[in-house]
């Protein structure tokens, strides 16, 4: 693995040394590794079912658009994509905006309990939902949410809670105090000052929450899967665990599915990516 | 949840040093106001079902109607095999942790060294990781099937004899599901380490190129000692993905089978509850499952407490 060390720490001259060439190798088999699953998801969705059993490893010839229009048109997809919109927008929405509350409250103001609610807070990030869901199951059916949107709302916003008010206390204490003070001694309001002065400066940890928690909660199954049990209320993700039961020896109608449920993500993510990385790192702390 | 009610003035504005210096000591009620929805929110889905689980978890169903207190589900778990199993079955899916760790360090400090393209590259290994379990699940399924390309691979290769059901197999099942979460979970540990090195100041490594060290001990004793940290979060992110965040991939891709070849915690607690229609018994599950994640949370607090103080000297 050694090689010379014109290479070792980057930046000096990338000249084609054996160590450079094992590099790409090892990067390329790695992204091949990586992304092999999505190329197959794609290329089957494309093919006819005797495309694909002719084979399965090339793209199809001639593409056909038939599977996906077929997907969206059977087994109530649009309802699903709807609802899993739906779902994530309110979420991640209600999460972020009680999370900033609570947030600013606790990297700006002093009182009884703060370094404890806020620990408290943090180390609900490790709970595993499946803990909380038989419980919250019976409530759901006792207060007649369950099939209903609002139900998977409300769990996935405190679910998201935890890690969004880290995010944004680590942000807000890291903001310059000076100009709050200012604001403040110009006689404006404390929700004031964090509406107008705060946010405008959050405006990338406010798009690091939201990339974060959209991830999480478009992607969740198992929340879905236990209070959205009838077909019109499921989510997209959850559905697609249906549909694959349903239409399983039909790979190219499936993988239509699976390729619908995974495009937003993924547009998502070409167009935000530093926020997720920056997300995803920052809940390493420190 | 915690000590939010009757603050009690002085003392506590004295104990609390607040970064931010505020002026003003008398008693507020304004942050509470801030923290209200939240605490609304934490106490309904993570408080409430607590006290319930615990409760319900001593409650035994009994065939005359009222349930009695008792410790009857946790003695049935005690006696059960799946539960057993399933135990085994989350320990045996840690073996992916150091398997992860190391791929992980391997790959981020070659992107380190900024090979041509290692953005595009940073990018492409980091698109598992945003993929929805079901949907990475469903299409290792058919990777996976007898006639899927991981067979169809064996095959030309001229090790047909090696071709296999990988999730139809009891004794393969595992560690198929093991390597599809190293697949969705890798890119995240590369792209975690990668940003760390990003930061350690160049002055080292530099130092360390000028005494003429190669790329081996250079990375073994400069870059990756001051990765310590984050790898150490890394692992203990890793374990507990392992122990309780694993059920999508098991519901997707085997349901816990072949027989109960596959079933996880997490697994047994869903089927208990939505299967076998037994919540007394899923809850006593969540419980042992909750206590075991919070031991461990505790565990590495401990030594994370130990080794900052190790530093300092």
């Amino acid at each position: 693995m050694s090689t010379t060390s014109s290479t070792a720490g980057g930046r000096t001259r990338r000249a084609f040394t054996i160590g450079g060439l094992l590099k790409q190798a090892l990067l390329i088999a790695m992204s091949v590794f990586a992304l092999y699953p999505l190329y197959y998801m794609v290329i089957t969705a494309f093919k006819t079912r005797e495309q694909y059993l002719n084979s399965q490893f090339m793209p199809p010839f001639r593409p056909t658009l038939e599977n996906v229009l077929e997907a969206l048109s059977r087994g109530d997809l649009l309802t699903w994509i709807l609802n899993s919109v739906i779902v994530t927008v309110s979420s991640v929405l209600i999460a972020t905006a009680v999370s900033v509350l609570a947030a600013y409250a606790l990297a700006r103001m002093d009182f009884y309990g703060r370094d404890a609610f806020l620990n408290g807070a943090v180390s609900l990030m490790v709970v595993p939902p499946v803990v909380l869901i038989v419980p919250l199951f019976l409530l759901m059916v006792e207060v007649g949410l369950i099939n209903t949107l609002p139900s998977v709302i409300i769990v996935y916003t405190g679910l998201t809670i935890p890690i969004s008010v880290y995010l944004l206390t680590n942000f807000f204490r890291a903001l310059p105090y000076e100009i709050e003070e200012a604001a403040r001694i110009d006689g404006c309001t404390t929700f004031g000052i964090l509406w107008r002065i705060v946010l405008p400066l959050s405006a990338p940890a406010l798009l690091t929450c939201v990339v974060v928690n959209a991830l999480y909660v478009w992607n969740e199954l198992l929340v879905a899967l236990v209070f959205l049990q009838s077909n019109e209320s499921r989510t997209l993700v959850a559905g697609l665990t249906l549909f694959k039961g349903q239409f399983s020896v039909n790979e190219p109608l499936v993988m239509s599915g699976a390729l619908i449920a995974t495009v937003p993500m993924l547009l998502l993510y070409l167009v935000g990516q530093r926020f997720f990385i920056r997300g995803l790192v920052a809940g390493s702390g420190k | 949840m915690t000590q939010t009610g009757a603050p009690t003035g002085r003392a506590s504005a004295l104990r609390s040093a607040s970064p931010t210096k505020k002026k003003r000591r008398r008693v507020s009620l304004t942050p509470y106001l801030y923290l209200t929805p939240v605490i609304v929110f934490l106490g309904l889905v993570f408080a409430y079902p607590f006290v319930e689980i615990v409760r319900s978890s001593f409650l035994v169903p009994s065939a005359t109607g009222d349930p009695t207190l008792g410790t009857a589900n946790y003695k049935y778990l005690l006696g059960d095999q799946v539960f057993k199993q399933s135990i085994l079955h989350n320990l045996i899916l840690l073996l992916a942790v150091p398997i992860m760790t190391v791929l992980a360090l391997l790959f981020s400090l070659i992107l380190f060294d900024q090979v041509r393209g290692w953005k595009v590259y940073r990018t492409l290994i980091f698109t598992p990781y945003i993929l929805a379990v079901p949907v990475v699940g469903t299409t290792f399924i058919y990777l996976y099937s007898t006639s899927g390309i991981v067979n169809e691979i064996l095959r030309s290769a001229g090790a047909g004899f090696l071709a296999q059901d990988w999730l139809g197999n009891p004794k393969l099942v595992l560690p198929s599901i093991m390597s599809v979460i190293i697949y969705r979970e890798l890119g995240f540990g590369v792209v975690l380490f990668l940003a760390r090195m990003m930061s350690i100041p160049g002055e080292l490594l530099e130092a360390a190129k000028l005494d003429g060290a190669n790329w081996y001990r250079m990375h073994r004793h400069v870059t990756i000692p001051q990765l310590r940290s984050v790898i150490e979060f890394f692992v203990v992110v890793e374990i507990m993905t392992m122990l309780s965040w694993v059920f999508a991939y098991v519901y997707t891709m085997t349901g816990g089978g072949p027989g109960f070849a596959s079933v996880i915690m997490e697994f047994y607690i869903w089927q208990n509850a939505f299967e076998f229609q037994s919540p007394a018994i899923a809850s006593a599950l969540a419980v042992l499952l909750l206590v075991a994640v919070s031991g461990l949370v505790f565990l590495q607090h401990r030594l994370r407490r130990r080794s900052e103080s190790v530093d300092d000297v």
